[in-house]
């Protein structure tokens, strides 16, 4: 019914438009995904629906029956939701997670799951016990992570959209490693029921898109208030998301901190990175310097929060209500052997430093400590944003790197997240933009404002867009795609 | 450094199994990223406050009024092991 050669080009919302206008039938579109879905070759699926269903209702809504990727971590009910774990293989979880019941009550239809790295722990999809997802612009090279199924699929015209997680950068850095758009909302802007817990001082659910329009647009129908969620506070009144419009940036003041951008940054993206400075200021705005005197201990503090914050959230994967269970003689056994057996190495690793650092003796000075670290972080950011509007950093201090480059060490896989896990422990929002290529793979820009700012963040990144141009569409150098 | 002895402690008190294997290399792991953690021991952290969560959120009781909660035969679909309208496990005496 449409003259269009190829539906899964079309941004979603120009896929909406085209459904409102009559010029689309959105059960086509599905279908047109749900093959290229079906057929993909990156790994980002674990789960796509097998029939197109009716969207007969769906297209009259907001948004129109455009397919939508879950990420794994998310309950969808009825549906596998195994959150890149054994133990929760086959799990179908009773009820959907708020987020997806919120979208599609908007009217986004459940296309597939996508993989991510074991209960989002990880920074290059390569802890899922699916297997490692691949990136579209270069088949050796990880899509980041965790949220790397969703970031590979909107990268590679296998979903329109994309919800994902971030607890320490899961959402930004994947869609800077895939050279897409990914939006960290405010805290407590977005529900946190039914979405598999990590972190919960920090988990935050968010959209992916291949522009900044579609983000704002999947986002607007994200946030709200939500009483399953005693931390959900939606947003200040009356303060909608708005689809961005400027093209110019007059007035603007980007800040760049000197403290987190010093070292250990690739030089392709640096080049790429201030090639964007000069963008913006091209465009009107001014840059200066920012002080985050305390950034540089994010990681470590991080590290500290997350994995204490998971030894109690995963404490409920016992074997006893759902998943898998090992069998025992006795109960402690049973515990611990299921634990053992259907648990991945990074997920038990995170495990005991978490319960280490909350042991008897050492909670002051790991837990306590580190949460004191944090009020120094947000401190410093509310500093910082009394001079300038906006944060600007690479996104990652590297482009993808190769499959199984930093598997065997912990450490230098966490320094991946160095540039985004301040902004996480600050609760603040922020959007990863892809602003170039290094190595012939997409460096990300982010910019982060202060707690739900994610307006004048989307409108600042929907004018850089427009003067960036780049092109999102994989150009898969070395182990090309079929 | 966090020892075998250490590793044993904790893994118990997670209720978690570990290979010998395991046990040696998590030793090990564990004592490089409590190392790097540890920097944070260079701060004067006397007179900050800690943060546990960023968002104050007020007023986050509901009322406590009685409401359906998931039927009793779909929260033990998913149970490796229901018997007798509950969730079997083995004897904590075995």
């Amino acid at each position: 019914m449409t003259n269009l050669t190829n539906l899964t080009d079309l941004t979603a919302k120009a896929a909406v438009d085209a459904i409102a206008a009559g010029d689309l039938d959105a059960a086509e579109l599905f279908t047109a995904y749900r093959e290229a879905a079906a057929a993909e070759d990156l790994n980002a699926y674990t789960w796509v629906a097998d029939q197109t269903p009716d969207l007969s209702a769906a297209a009259a809504l907001p948004l129109r029956g455009v397919p939508l990727a879950v990420k794994d971590l998310f309950c969808t009910q009825g549906v596998p939701s195994q959150a890149g774990s054994k133990i929760l293989e086959g799990y179908r979880p009773p009820y959907d997670a708020t987020v997806v019941a919120q979208l599609a009550a908007a009217g986004t239809s459940l296309l597939g799951k996508t993989n991510q790295d074991e209960f989002a722990m990880g920074s290059s999809n390569e802890n899922s016990a699916y297997g490692p997802v691949k990136n579209p612009w270069d088949h050796t090279r990880v899509p980041g992570g965790s949220s790397g199924g969703s970031a590979a699929a909107v990268a590679a015209g296998l979903a329109p959209w994309a919800l994902g997680t971030d607890t320490g950068g899961s959402i930004r850095q994947p869609a800077a490693l895939c050279g897409i758009v990914g939006l960290k909302p405010t805290y407590g802007s977005v529900s946190r029921y039914g979405m598999i817990a990590f972190a919960s001082s920090l988990d935050q659910a968010g959209p992916f898109a291949r522009d900044v329009t579609d983000a704002a647009l999947l986002y607007s129908h994200m946030h709200g208030r939500d009483p399953r969620d005693a931390t959900s506070v939606g947003r200040p009144d009356a303060d909608a998301i708005a689809l961005p419009t400027g093209e110019r940036l007059d007035g603007l003041r980007l800040g760049v901190p000197d403290d987190l951008t010093g070292e250990g940054v690739e030089p392709g993206v640096w080049t790429a990175f201030e090639a964007a400075l000069e963008t913006a200021k091209g465009l009107g705005a001014t840059v200066e310097r920012v002080a985050l005197p305390h950034a540089g201990y994010g990681l470590n503090a991080y590290y500290v929060i997350a994995p204490a914050e998971a030894s109690s959230n995963l404490a409920r994967f016992d074997g006893v209500r759902y998943g898998a269970r090992a069998e025992a003689d006795d109960l402690i056994t049973m515990y611990t052997k299921t634990r053992h057996d259907y648990m991945g190495t990074e997920v038990k690793r995170r495990i005991l430093i978490g319960t280490y650092a909350l042991s008897s003796g050492f909670y002051d000075a790991y837990y306590a400590s580190a949460q004191k670290v944090r009020t120094l972080i947000a401190r410093d950011f509310t500093t910082a944003f009394a001079g300038v509007d906006l944060i600007v950093t690479p996104t990652s201090p590297g482009v993808a790197f190769p499959l199984g480059a930093k598997t065997e060490d912990p450490l230098s896989m966490y320094l991946n997240d160095i540039f985004t896990i301040p902004i996480s422990l600050a609760g603040i929002p922020a959007l990863s933009l892809p602003c170039g290529l290094s190595e012939g793979l997409p460096v990300g820009l982010q910019l982060a404002g202060p707690a739900f700012s994610e307006n004048r963040i989307l409108e600042a990144a929907y004018a850089l867009e427009q003067a960036f141009a780049f092109d999102n569409t994989p150009s898969a150098i070395g182990g090309a795609p079929s | 450094m966090i020892d075998r002895t250490q590793v044993l402690h904790v893994a118990r008190l997670a209720r978690l199994q570990l290979t010998d294997d395991e046990v040696e290399r998590m030793s090990t792991e564990l004592s490089s990223i409590l190392d790097h953690i540890e920097t944070i021991s260079e701060l004067d952290l006397s007179d900050v406050a800690p943060t546990a969560h960023v968002v104050a959120s007020e007023g986050a009781l509901r009322a406590d009024a009685p409401r359906a909660s998931l039927d009793h035969d779909v929260a033990l679909a998913q149970a490796p092991d229901p018997a007798d309208d509950g969730f079997r496990v083995p004897s904590p005496q075995a």
